[in-house]
């Protein structure tokens, strides 16, 4: 592992999308000149005055931002120790930090004169939020999703339905968002004159790992700024879920250069890293090439990719973002893993001790808050970011807990 | 022979014969490893000149339904990336004149390391490599090395290669250029003849290499229509959909590999020149 200190670990990606020797442009050569293209626009307007206003008045009265912070009183006296806060990312309008992005993303295909989008999504939450901003800014919407995701997240895909966009179920490989990445970037390939591909979290081709982390960063900020009004100081201990890693990098990173802080991202571990059915690529698998990126990956001893498991949906990739993998190899954010039963005991906690419904991905993080902070003291403080809401996960959670429903 | 001569050598003759070369795809190890090495093996004399070997990998980003079922055929059966580099140096031991063409997508020689199969592919009698998800952007990775190993490095230009993107591509390509006549998929939708003409003329002004076109082709019609003006025509998709037809027939591997065979040798009627 190579443990040389950066002067700051903030400036990536260089010029060639590459942090370390993670991220960089893998994709076939009818993509190039349209993955060129989207990172000239994103250059082009992402200080730009008329861009920032326009996603800044879309954030707070559509989205709803700031989302608040809200100290978790009886969850912090369950446990004992530390001060716990939740980033309430899940009281954004569809339910999750994803808008934060399709909303940054959706305002760059419009100044580039797309009139086509495509996503690809796994849980559906990217989904709704893609469909939710092509319905405000009417354009069509393609969502390609697993067969196996459409199955277990009927509601989400209703909703999609709901909001005006069309649902292309995905057939190929092992049917879930790894093959709907795939069938989503064969798509772009075929329509190149005017199709905008979003993609949903810190991963893909540059400029997307960059471009999705600083749609994802507004949750960091508020975090600095809300955490410093209220405690005058920045927290201790900085956590969030991991699937491909959108709503944590966006939380890390304005930290990522405050020493004093410790950050941990949280992957799913499944039935756990033993079993083989997991989806931590960092703590059970290893770099190689996929989607645009290299990255961790889960992967055989033949170089083929790997189905991941998770009781949730949303951390059910076998990758991971390119930035994430690099901070992984230099030290500065520590990745753990967190078991499918633990995470549905966190979900109960959560529940049971806030009145908060928490998605199955954010109960991850959870419930390694849960282990830490007994043995934190009672003046430090854990801020982990609550990403999504529950209601999409009531039926699975029953049926986990054997409740018919 | 050196990899150089055998491609080299290979266009020679067949501009001498004033026709285009025909360039096979076929996956290894599809439908299983056995009956994909007995078709390989027939395909020289059944009328391909150059063969190209898709090395299966789990996501076939660039690939339509057709080749994508035969990487997962390919590995259900499994098929892995040496026992692809043990096929051609089993193929060569039979015929040192064919060239063969490794292509597929770069994970699975990440993982196996770039110069360790480089330099296993050189020994095995591999000519050249296409790897589709290595742009020029990453030259470094990979292209590099096989140029200094004296590995031919053949990249694909698509519609999408406009005159500036076109001397990026060609700048580091060695043996052929594959020129992608749609944006888009293999096997799916069919390029228009004159517009693939148009691209293959503007590509020419270029370079020197031969240009090869591929995708959409599935018939010794559209192979007659191209060779008037490529050096080489690409067919796939429509190969292995005959191994895919015979394979859920349940048909023998002597069956499967006649279907294929009679095929190639009826693409072939249409790489002569009228």
């Amino acid at each position: 592992m190579n443990n040389t200190t950066p002067e700051s670990y903030r400036s990536g990606p260089d010029e060639n999308g590459h942090f370390g020797i993670f991220g960089g442009r893998f994709v076939a050569e009818t993509l190039m000149p349209l993955v060129l293209e989207v990172e000239k626009a994103y250059y082009r307007y992402r200080h730009d005055s008329d861009f920032r206003n326009e996603l800044e008045y879309y954030s707070r009265d559509y989205v709803g931002r700031p989302s608040p912070m809200f100290l978790a009183e009886r969850l912090g006296a369950e446990l004992g120790g530390a001060k716990i806060y939740f980033k309430r990312d899940e009281l954004n309008h569809t339910g999750a930090h994803k808008i934060n992005n399709t909303l940054g993303q959706i305002l760059l295909a419009k100044r580039m004169g797309k009139k086509r989008i495509i996503a690809e999504t796994g849980a559906g939450q990217h989904g709704v939020a893609t469909a939710t901003v092509c319905a405000l800014f009417d354009l069509p919407c393609v969502v390609y999703m697993g067969e196996k995701d459409i199955e277990r997240q009927a509601p989400n895909v209703f909703r999609m339905k709901l909001l005006g966009a069309e649902i292309i179920p995905v057939t190929s490989g092992t049917a879930t968002l790894k093959d709907a990445m795939n069938d989503a970037l064969r798509d772009w390939v075929a329509n190149v004159e005017d199709t905008f591909y979003i993609i949903g979290t810190a991963a893909g081709p540059h400029p997307y790992p960059e471009m999705v982390r600083d749609f994802q960063s507004v949750i960091g900020l508020e975090t600095k700024a809300q955490i410093l009004e209220r405690e005058n100081r920045l927290p201790d201990v900085l956590t969030a879920c991991i699937g491909g890693g959108s709503n944590a990098i966006g939380l890390f990173h304005p930290f990522l250069d405050d020493e004093s802080v410790r950050i941990i991202g949280v992957e799913a571990a499944g039935h756990g890293i033993d079993s083989g059915e997991h989806a931590a690529s960092l703590t059970g698998g290893q770099p190689g090439v996929l989607h645009g990126n290299r990255t961790y990956l889960l992967q055989d001893e033949d170089g083929q990719i790997l189905d991941a498991h998770s009781i949730s949906a949303g951390l059910d990739y076998p990758g991971i973002g390119p930035e994430h993998s690099w901070l992984h190899q230099c030290g500065r954010v520590e990745y753990v893993s967190i078991t499918d039963n633990e995470a549905l005991e966190a979900f109960q906690l959560c529940c049971r001790t806030e009145g908060i419904i928490p998605a199955l991905e954010p109960s991850h993080a959870l419930a390694h808050v849960a282990k830490i902070a007994p043995d934190m003291d009672r003046d430090q403080i854990i801020v982990m970011n609550l990403c999504g809401r529950g209601d999409k996960d009531v039926f699975t959670v029953a049926k986990a807990l054997g409740v018919e429903i | 022979m050196s990899s150089d001569n055998r491609l080299t050598r290979r266009f020679e003759k067949i501009r001498s014969e004033n026709r285009a070369a025909l360039i096979t795809f076929l996956t290894a190890g599809d439908p299983n490893p056995d009956t994909a090495e007995k078709i390989l093996a027939g395909m020289p004399k059944a009328g391909a000149d150059v063969i190209e070997l898709g090395m299966p990998f789990s996501d076939p980003m660039a690939d339509g339904p057709a080749i994508q079922a035969a990487n997962l055929r390919a590995l259900g059966a499994g098929m892995t990336l040496k026992k692809t580099l043990a096929t051609v140096e089993r193929f060569r031991k039979e015929d040192d004149d064919t060239p063969i063409i490794l292509m597929g997508y770069y994970n699975p020689i990440h993982y196996y390391g770039v110069q360790a199969f480089i330099d296993k592919a050189i020994d095995v009698g591999v000519d050249g490599l296409i790897i589709v998800d290595l742009p020029p952007e990453e030259d470094v990775e990979m292209c590099h090395p096989c140029l200094t190993a004296g590995l031919n490095w053949i990249r694909l230009t698509t519609p999408t290669s406009d005159d500036s993107r076109l001397k990026v591509i060609l700048k580091n390509s060695s043996g052929f250029v594959y020129h992608v006549a749609i944006a888009g998929i293999t096997g799916t939708r069919s390029a228009d003849s004159k517009s693939v003409m148009k691209d293959v003329a503007r590509i020419k002004r270029h370079t020197k290499l031969p240009v090869a076109v591929g995708f959409g082709i599935k018939s010794a019609d559209q192979v007659s229509e191209t060779a008037e003006f490529a050096e080489a025509v690409v067919v796939g998709s429509a190969l292995v959909q005959r191994i895919a037809d015979g394979s859920d027939a349940s048909k023998t591997a002597e069956d499967i590999c006649s279907d294929v065979h009679q095929l190639v040798a009826k693409l072939a009627t249409g790489t002569i020149r009228n």
